[in-house]
């Protein structure tokens, strides 16, 4: 097998498997780290350059991350990397001084952006500070888009929203709210230097069975109801509740009923309970809050008595699978089931809708009826008009609406200067050795032994009084810490340099998860079949060495290593050194005005 | 060295053996020795060894004298009984606590500074009598410890670290064993787990004198050119005659190598060695050949590894002192104090 090329920005930032999880790349061992030793508001900027809301996110983020997260292979559970970002947000110091100052001149640049949600707040903070004049619009009287309009307060405090949105619109723009867009057509006709859509998904689906027209006063969609409530238009529900629909919608419409009045609710899925697609902490939320969760059950008609709804007969189905393997709904051959309610919320989906959007503007639409959008620029089929978040490729969440809002900065920044926008700066990186003595290294390599600590909560009687207490009363400091140092330091690298070595085995021998072979050279299946523990995960690159002194290479599993180090503070000759990867990704503010680009 | 003890987490598919212990459970406290020593690969040799042997741990005993190699056993099987003696004395201790519980699995570990020089005859005795015992001796040709003077088994013309020269004879401890009537005599290399591990094994399993002189360099002070210990001399000069591949008691042999090329070794109590041929005609069974092929060899610089001698029929010194079969400690006052009849009847015999 040709030696392992480590050159390059990705082999080292795969092995950060939370960082590469990451839409926005965020550092994660490198904050984590500095909640560890109490410097909040530096962990805190880390988050705020890569993700733009950590104390949104580390309380709301869908957390790509804790899935790939490395600790969640060697034992049961990844570290808690969401609501560590929290620990940095709730316990920094006041940060305003850090945030970027304003340009110095205006670059003479306008841009248009359409709503202002975490997609197109993304683009204006890294647009800001580089000198463009930028409008943004919404409907909406709060900036914030389904950060503030969906998400419940019981989850995300408004002065949380509140402080990380101004922290963006504080760096200067205009904010036109309460103004939609009607036409795409009449905006371009003010002559802007380019538009961002940043829109999302806003439109919830409907359910049409018998029964909806007639008893249309207790049938909502939810994610119309959750603004509503969000917006106080409403605040009481009928005392039973049914909620359609098995995602993270559901989940929030629910957990919304119980607290104001709904007492018998329950959610009501089409598929089996495992399949849902609400994240499992949703539901383990769901189901501490006195809700069950009935799956197998497609609605098949609302109930009515005198235009008033009386309940949702639904039938009972049972999954089959064909040779393929593929999933399907059957009926169960039991008897249909009535279940009797007050009001029903229906969270079955959310659609993109663009009715704004002329379609002779030169901007293609594809056949289901969705923007073309370039995957990498985010460029429409209209030049200078780019599109980012749940608007370009449907409802996802807000840390790809904020990674998306990165990429399309870079590629307004770079229109706007009149470079090509497909040409983009690859990310800059670097590697920094941690030792500082025989057996010092500059980060704490003793790993913990704990499990995750889980996030201490209001009380439930309390919780469920009040649409507004925020559940989750997040790590405290102590806890903080505890939680800090289970993380493996993924991103410190085992580096190693064939010519030093001596083949003494002493790293083989230290290695507490076997992650080193020394053995014949060969092609890596046949490697990856005599490694001293076996490879359990084809995705985890192995790092395979040149040709040592004996003919024979070192191969290391990269899957499970502790990042404990034991290996370079074992070797007589320096042949591993920990070494810490950094990766600077490619913004719009880390490019300079002229178009050359600085990426370091 | 590392001051951390190393994390307890492990490979997600470590398995256990038969006793349900996975191999990490048969480690010890985190060695001291420094980075790179070959004395730290033998303890990863004894901890697999033990590991395979599905070997409770509390049913060993590990005794060693003074010196870097004899501090070794603190890293590995911490659930096992320990004693840490004084320099070359290793032996008797062993010996005494041989014969005070024959019910427990003796390993010694030594230096050859602690077996060569100081506790040579400590080491012959030991063998001669055929304790019934693993004994092992990690050579690096050198009192590390003591800050790397030559010792017994540096060989003449060999160079120190400071490129002083060494004029006199080594003394080659297997040849010795040999000599001395050592039931089970292997060398190898720190280096070599793969050969190491099974000889520890087979040896921890021989019922008899077993001796394993393990090469094992000393990156401080015995690892440079001129040394004939370093880890690039001994992988250039490496002979092996044959490899240990399966050790099983009783149950039959099935061994995929060509016809011919592999031997076998039934052992007295029914166990069986089975060995890869390396060396063409080498018989592991002759004492007299074996010493004669060592003598040839060596002569000509080459380090000749592997299971080299070994008698099937052996027996321990229990055996011909004819010794009562329990544990002293678990004689009651009865078996101890016969009385006064039985005081006076021996008293009539020796008359
Ligand atoms: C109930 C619910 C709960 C959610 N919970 C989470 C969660 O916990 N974590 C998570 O990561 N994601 C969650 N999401 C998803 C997340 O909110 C979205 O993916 C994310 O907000 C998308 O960001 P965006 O910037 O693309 O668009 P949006 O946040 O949807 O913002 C779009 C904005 O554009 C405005 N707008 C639309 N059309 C026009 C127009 N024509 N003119 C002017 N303004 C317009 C809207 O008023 C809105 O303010 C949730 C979604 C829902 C529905
Ligand atoms: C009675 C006595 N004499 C001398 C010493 C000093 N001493 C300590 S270790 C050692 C030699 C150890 O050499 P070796 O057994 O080869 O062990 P290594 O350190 O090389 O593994 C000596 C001479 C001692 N501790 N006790
Ligand atoms: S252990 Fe830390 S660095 Fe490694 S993947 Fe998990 S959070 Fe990231
Ligand atoms: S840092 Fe080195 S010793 Fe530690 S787990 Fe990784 S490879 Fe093994
Ligand atoms: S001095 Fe030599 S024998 Fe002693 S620990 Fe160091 S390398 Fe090993
Ligand atoms: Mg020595």
């Amino acid at each position: 097998m040709h030696p392992t090329r480590t050159e390059g920005p990705d082999y080292y930032h795969k092995v950060v498997d939370c960082q590469w999880a990451c839409p926005a790349h965020t550092p994660v061992p490198e904050y984590i780290r500095l909640i560890a030793e109490g410097r909040y508001s530096d962990a805190y900027m880390i988050n705020w350059k890569s993700n733009v809301f950590p104390g949104v996110l580390g309380r709301t983020c869908d957390r790509p991350c804790e899935p790939a997260c490395r600790r969640g292979r060697v034992e049961d559970e990844p570290v808690a990397i969401c609501r560590l970002k929290r620990v940095a947000a709730d316990n920094k110091d006041d940060i305003s001084s850090r945030l970027p100052p304003p340009a110095a001149s205006r670059n003479g640049k306008r841009i248009a952006l359409v709503g202002a949600g975490p997609a197109a707040l993304t683009v204006a903070r890294d647009l800001a500070p580089l000198g463009y004049d930028l409008v943004l619009y919404d409907g909406d009287a709060k900036a914030g888009g389904m950060i503030r309009s969906q998400i419940p307060r019981f989850r995300l405090p408004e002065e949380v929203i509140d402080e990380e949105v101004g922290y963006i619109t504080g760096l200067g723009m205009e904010m036109r709210l309460g103004q939609r867009v009607d036409s795409l057509k009449d905006l371009l006709a003010e002559n802007y230097d380019a538009v961002f859509v940043g829109t999302g998904a806003p439109r919830g689906r409907d359910l049409d069975l018998p029964g909806r027209e007639e008893a249309r006063a207790n049938i909502h969609v939810g994610i119309d109801w959750l603004s509503s409530v969000s917006f106080g238009h409403i605040d009481r529900i009928g005392r039973r509740v049914i909620v359609l629909g098995g995602g993270n919608t559901a989940m929030d419409c629910c957990r919304t009923s119980r607290r104001l009045g709904g007492e018998d609710v329950k959610v009501v899925v089409r598929s089996g309970f495992e399949e849902m697609k609400a994240s499992p902490w949703e539901k383990e939320d769901a189901l501490h809050e006195d809700i069950p969760i009935l799956n197998f059950r497609v609605p098949k008609a609302f109930t009515h008595d005198n235009g008033k709804l009386t309940g949702v007969v639904f039938e009972v189905v049972e999954a089959q699978y064909d040779d393929k393997g593929r999933r399907r709904l059957m009926p169960s051959g039991e008897p249909d089931e009535h279940y009797p309610c007050d009001d029903v919320l229906v969270a079955v989906g959310q659609e993109n809708s663009f009715p704004w959007i002329e379609r002779d503007i030169g901007l293609e639409f594809n056949e289901w009826d969705m923007p073309k959008v370039d995957e990498v620029t985010f460029q429409s089929t209209r030049s200078g008009v780019f599109f980012g978040g749940d608007a370009a490729f449907g409802p996802k969440n807000i840390i790809w609406a904020v990674a998306q809002g990165h990429d399309a900065a870079v590629s307004i920044h770079r229109y706007c200067q009149g470079e090509d926008v497909q040409d983009r700066p690859p990310p800059g990186f670097s590697l920094t050795s941690q030792k500082m003595g025989i057996h010092e290294w500059s980060y704490d390599n003793d790993i913990s032994n704990d499990a995750r600590f889980r996030v201490p909560q209001r009380d439930k009687v309390e919780s469920l009084k009040d649409v507004r207490l925020e559940v989750e009363l997040g790590f405290d400091a102590g806890l903080g810490f505890s939680e800090a140092q289970r993380c493996l330091n993924c991103d410190v690298q085992t580096v190693f340099a064939e010519p030093l070595c001596i083949e003494c085995d002493a790293c083989v021998d230290i290695c507490p998860v076997d992650c080193i072979t020394f053995t014949e050279d060969g092609e890596e299946e046949d490697l990856r079949g005599r490694l001293n523990a076996p490879s359990l995960h084809l995705d985890q690159d192995l790092l395979v060495s040149d040709k040592l002194k004996t003919g024979r290479v070192l191969v290391k599993d990269e899957d499970v290593c502790l990042h404990c180090g034991l290996c370079a503070e074992r070797c007589p000759t320096g042949a591993w050194d920990m070494q810490r990867f950094t990766l600077e990704m490619t913004h719009a503010t880390s490019m300079t005005g002229g178009g050359a680009c600085q990426n370091r | 060295m590392t001051y951390l003890a190393k994390p307890r987490l492990h490979h997600p598919s470590l398995a256990a053996n038969e006793l349900g212990f996975t191999r990490r459970d048969y480690e010890g406290s985190v060695s001291t020795l420094c980075a790179g020593c070959g004395h730290d690969s033998i303890s990863a040799a004894i901890i697999q060894a033990c590991y395979d042997l599905n070997l409770p741990p509390h049913r060993l005993a590990k005794l060693s004298g003074i010196g870097c190699s004899s501090k070794t056993p603190d890293y590995f099987l911490g659930a096992s009984h320990g004693f840490n003696t004084v320099h070359g004395r290793m032996p008797s201790v062993l010996t005494g606590a041989n014969l005070a519980n024959r019910e427990l699995i003796y390993l010694g570990v030594s230096g050859d500074g602690d077996s060569a020089s100081i506790g040579l005859g400590q080491f012959a005795h030991a063998i001669r009598r055929g304790v019934n015992m693993t004994y092992i001796v990690e050579n690096n040709g050198v009192y590390g410890l003591t800050k790397g003077q030559f010792s017994a088994t540096s060989d003449k013309g060999s160079k120190s670290k400071r490129g002083v020269e060494n004029h006199d004879s080594a003394i080659d401890l297997v040849s010795l064993a040999l000599q001395l009537g050592a039931t089970f005599v292997a060398r190898s290399f720190s280096g070599d787990k793969a050969q190491l591990a099974p000889l520890i094994r087979a040896a921890l399993a021989h019922k008899g004198a077993a001796f394993i002189d393990c090469v094992s360099p000393c990156v401080q002070f015995n690892n440079h050119a001129g040394s004939t210990k370093s880890y690039d001399y001994v992988r250039e000069h490496n002979e092996a005659v044959n490899r240990l591949d399966l050790i099983s008691s009783r149950a039959p042999i099935h061994v995929d190598y060509e016809p011919g090329t592999t031997t076998t070794v039934t052992q007295h109590d029914g166990s069986v060695l089975a060995l890869h041929k390396l060396a063409e005609h080498y018989d592991p069974t002759d004492r007299i050949a074996a010493m004669t092929y060592l003598a040839q060899r060596q002569a000509l610089g080459e380090v000749v590894t592997g299971l080299l001698y070994v008698d099937p029929e052996a027996d321990d010194l229990h055996n011909s002192l004819d010794t009562v079969t329990a544990p002293l400690n678990s004689l009651g006052s009865k078996e101890l104090i016969p009385g006064s009849a039985m005081l006076a009847k021996i008293n009539a015999d020796l008359r």
